[in-house]
């Protein structure tokens, strides 16, 4: 037991230095709340989605971006505007708000900015795909034990 | 994707909201997702879908398949405005927008195009719970439709018009079996519903192309404005009802003036060409408002574009007018014509008013018939008054109320009018028109309606602007805009609902209608495809593009080739 309320003390607070750090906002906490006994392992779908379309449009505009011959930046802007949505889903809030500044350099069609962006947002990512990795490594070790999830609010 | 057992015909019970279902479409896998549980939640029916081409599919097969649809914004492979006009067009089904972006504009558009609501992404559980809101206002509206029907008679014939419904809605034998069948089980269940006023279930209208048609056809004889129960009257639906054609009617206007807004967008160019015009204020006016193009932005849409914006301000000053001159009809070797109509708008504000100072008699208009999909040939040169050959009767024009700026001559006075007019042939229509017609490259032809001079009811506008037209149209720089029956429809949103008859257009009447800067809202020319309606030929060729669902290969709806064909024959 004793084990079980250390490990959910350690999510706890990992949870909240995550969404203290931006990480995470609110959104991943609604989704915490949809987890039930129909879908237990919701959470970690959502998030493996999230993974997944990341490095697809992360690529896409990378290559779009090494066009030597002139950028699309429609397209590049496409995707941001995908990874946006997609960022706001599980609410990976320093995800979207690189988003946010990448659309600009799209408008402005500035290329520099936008690999800035590019580097910025690839960066972000891997730290909230390592640091969700974490959290569910936890989560799996409290289940383990035997215990519950904490829902932190 | 995961595709629920939605069924159709099962009637919602008493845990309403409870079972609402509900169709997401989101090409967001994760949204998708979420979506999916968020709505499970709520106890709803969902099914999802990442294609907006997949989820029309999925509602055409199921018609009463789903209470409500969800859909974002932003799709690869269709707008998701467009997705929406669709579906309320078709469907009549409460559809709510989702995006991450929340820009003001774009709820706008969002709520223009028909959205019940528009939801900002991240979606909360809250907003998710409500959506069963929507379905009910409609429902109740419905309802009270019904209830105010003349009897249950209406109500049984509408059960023997369902059987109607699948006939012009399936194209295969199959599908018109299974259709049929599907229309049983509804039927009976509906009959149930039917028959007890108090029911809050109504069968769904399926506005089927043929309906549709009927419905056009009405609207352009007799003009938004009058209102659906006229339209109503016109159709000669029995078991049609007049909330059915009311709410079918919004829809129509949203998706025509989507049309407009695009149109002018597409036609910018064109306005430019105008300023060629020596009809000095035609030029201004065409900046912001283009010719009626038809253009296909969407290439499955095969949507008519053209200037019929909501703006009433369009301002075609068709003030001295009177040196347009150039009413051309060309001729049409292929039996499909490009019909372009340049109308001058000359609205004011929302009246009906075109404000020509020219009488039409002193007009010179450049005003040219072709047909599309017709087989009326286009003859040179206007003075000869062209033969359009519709084949449907042809009433006389009867000017109304409304049309005090012009004397609305009779058919006579057209013609004379025409013979008067100041032929401007080829050379100047050559070149806009070739420019007109590269710019309508991707247009879809089949979208033009040869203009039937018939039994067309014009609205004094549309009159007004065929003579305006014809006063201002020195060039044909506008392009000769084939109007679909919906542009005419279009044209009738925002007539103040006048009907004018062009009883000068007679059957021999080719008008060519340069599109200009025409506030579709005040043509009657929607008169002028009636005869599409009666013309077998003319409709199997009709793209409706709002039904290309009975064509699921929109590529069909236009093709270029034959577009520039027409020019040929126009132009040669």
């Amino acid at each position: 037991m004793d084990v079980v309320n250390q490990l959910q003390r350690q999510f706890i607070d990992y949870s909240a230095s995550l969404h203290r750090e931006g990480f995470l906002d609110d959104q991943f906490t609604q989704l915490q709340k949809l987890q039930d006994d129909n879908s237990p392992d919701f959470v970690v779908e959502v998030a493996s989605l999230f993974f997944e379309d990341c490095e697809k449009l992360i690529n896409n505009m990378a290559r779009a971006l090494e066009q030597q011959q002139g950028v699309d930046f429609k397209q590049v802007d496409a995707s941001v505007h995908q990874l946006k949505g997609s960022s706001s889903s599980i609410g990976a809030m320093r995800v979207k708000d690189v988003c946010i500044a990448f659309r600009s350099f799209c408008e402005a069609q500035n290329r520099e900015g936008c690999l800035r962006c590019l580097q910025q947002v690839t960066h972000e990512y891997s730290l909230l795909k390592n640091k969700l990795q974490t959290l569910f490594r936890l989560q799996q070790q409290i289940l383990a034990a035997g215990g519950s999830i904490p829902v932190v609010e | 994707m995961v595709l629920a057992e939605s069924g159709f015909s099962s009637p919602r019970n008493d845990a309403f909201p409870a079972g609402l279902r509900v169709l997401v479409v989101d090409d967001d896998p994760t949204w998708l997702k979420i979506l999916e549980k968020m709505l499970k939640k709520c106890s709803y029916e969902v099914t999802t879908c990442c294609l907006a081409r997949e989820a029309l599919n999925l509602l055409r097969e199921r018609k009463d398949g789903y209470d409500i649809v969800i859909s974002d914004v932003n799709m690869p492979d269709m707008d998701g405005f467009k997705l929406l006009e669709h579906v309320g067009l078709e469907m009549d089904l409460p559809v709510i927008m989702m995006s991450v972006d929340g820009e003001t504009s774009r709820v706008m558009k969002g709520v223009q195009h028909g959205a019940c609501d528009y939801l900002l992404k991240p979606i909360r559980m809250k907003e998710l719970r409500n959506i069963w809101q929507h379905v009910f206002r409609k429902k109740i509206h419905e309802v009270r439709d019904i209830e105010s029907l003349e009897g249950f008679e209406s109500i049984q014939m509408t059960r023997s018009g369902y059987d109607l419904f699948d006939d012009g809605h399936f194209l295969s034998g199959d599908d018109t079996t299974s259709g049929r069948k599907r229309k049983d089980a509804d039927n009976k269940h509906d009959d149930r519903e039917l028959s007890d006023p108090s029911s809050t279930k109504k069968a769904r209208v399926v506005w089927t192309v043929d309906l549709h048609q009927k419905f056009v056809k009405a609207v352009n004889q007799i003009g938004f404005d009058i209102g659906p129960k006229k339209i109503l009257d016109l159709m000669n639906v029995p078991w049609l009802t007049r909330e059915n054609v009311a709410s079918h009617l919004q829809k129509y206007r949203l998706y025509l003036s989507r049309l407009q807004k695009e149109s002018d967008i597409k036609n910018s160019f064109i306005g430019m060409k105008h300023s060629d015009l020596p009809s000095k204020d035609s030029t201004a006016s065409f900046g912001p408002h283009k010719a009626m193009n038809m253009i296909p932005d969407d290439v499955p849409n095969g949507t008519y574009s053209f200037s019929a914006s909501n703006s009433l301000a369009q301002n075609v000053d068709l003030k001295g007018q009177g040196d347009l001159k150039g009413i051309t009809s060309a001729p049409v070797a292929e039996p499909k014509g490009a019909l372009s109509i340049d109308i001058h708008d000359s609205h004011e504000a929302n009246s009906t008013q075109m404000s020509f100072d020219h009488s039409l008699g002193s007009v010179d208009s450049a005003v040219s018939f072709a047909s599309f999909n017709s087989t009326t040939p286009l003859q040179y040169p206007w003075t000869e008054i062209p033969e359009i050959q519709f084949k449907q009767e042809c009433e006389p024009l009867h000017l109304e109320n409304g049309f005090s700026q012009l004397p609305l001559p009779g058919p006579s006075m057209i013609e004379n009018e025409a013979n008067r007019s100041r032929i401007e042939v080829k050379p100047l229509l050559d070149e806009s028109r070739s420019n007109f017609v590269e710019h309508l490259g991707p247009v879809g032809a089949e979208d033009l309606f040869p203009i039937q001079s018939k039994s067309q009811s014009l609205n004094n506008q549309v009159f007004d602007l065929i003579s305006a037209t014809k006063s201002s149209m020195k060039t044909q720089d506008v392009g000769l805009n084939y109007l679909a029956d919906s542009e005419f429809a279009l044209r009738n949103l925002n007539a103040s609902g006048v009907g004018v008859p062009l009883a000068t257009l007679s059957e021999d009447l080719q008008i060519c209608w340069l599109q200009g800067d025409c506030y579709p809202m005040n043509y009657g020319l929607q008169d002028l495809e009636c005869s599409t309606y009666d013309n077998p030929a003319l409709m199997a060729e009709t793209p409706f593009h709002l039904y290309d669902v009975l064509r699921f290969d929109h590529e069909h709806l236009f093709d270029p080739t034959e577009y520039y064909a027409i020019d040929q024959g126009l132009f040669a």
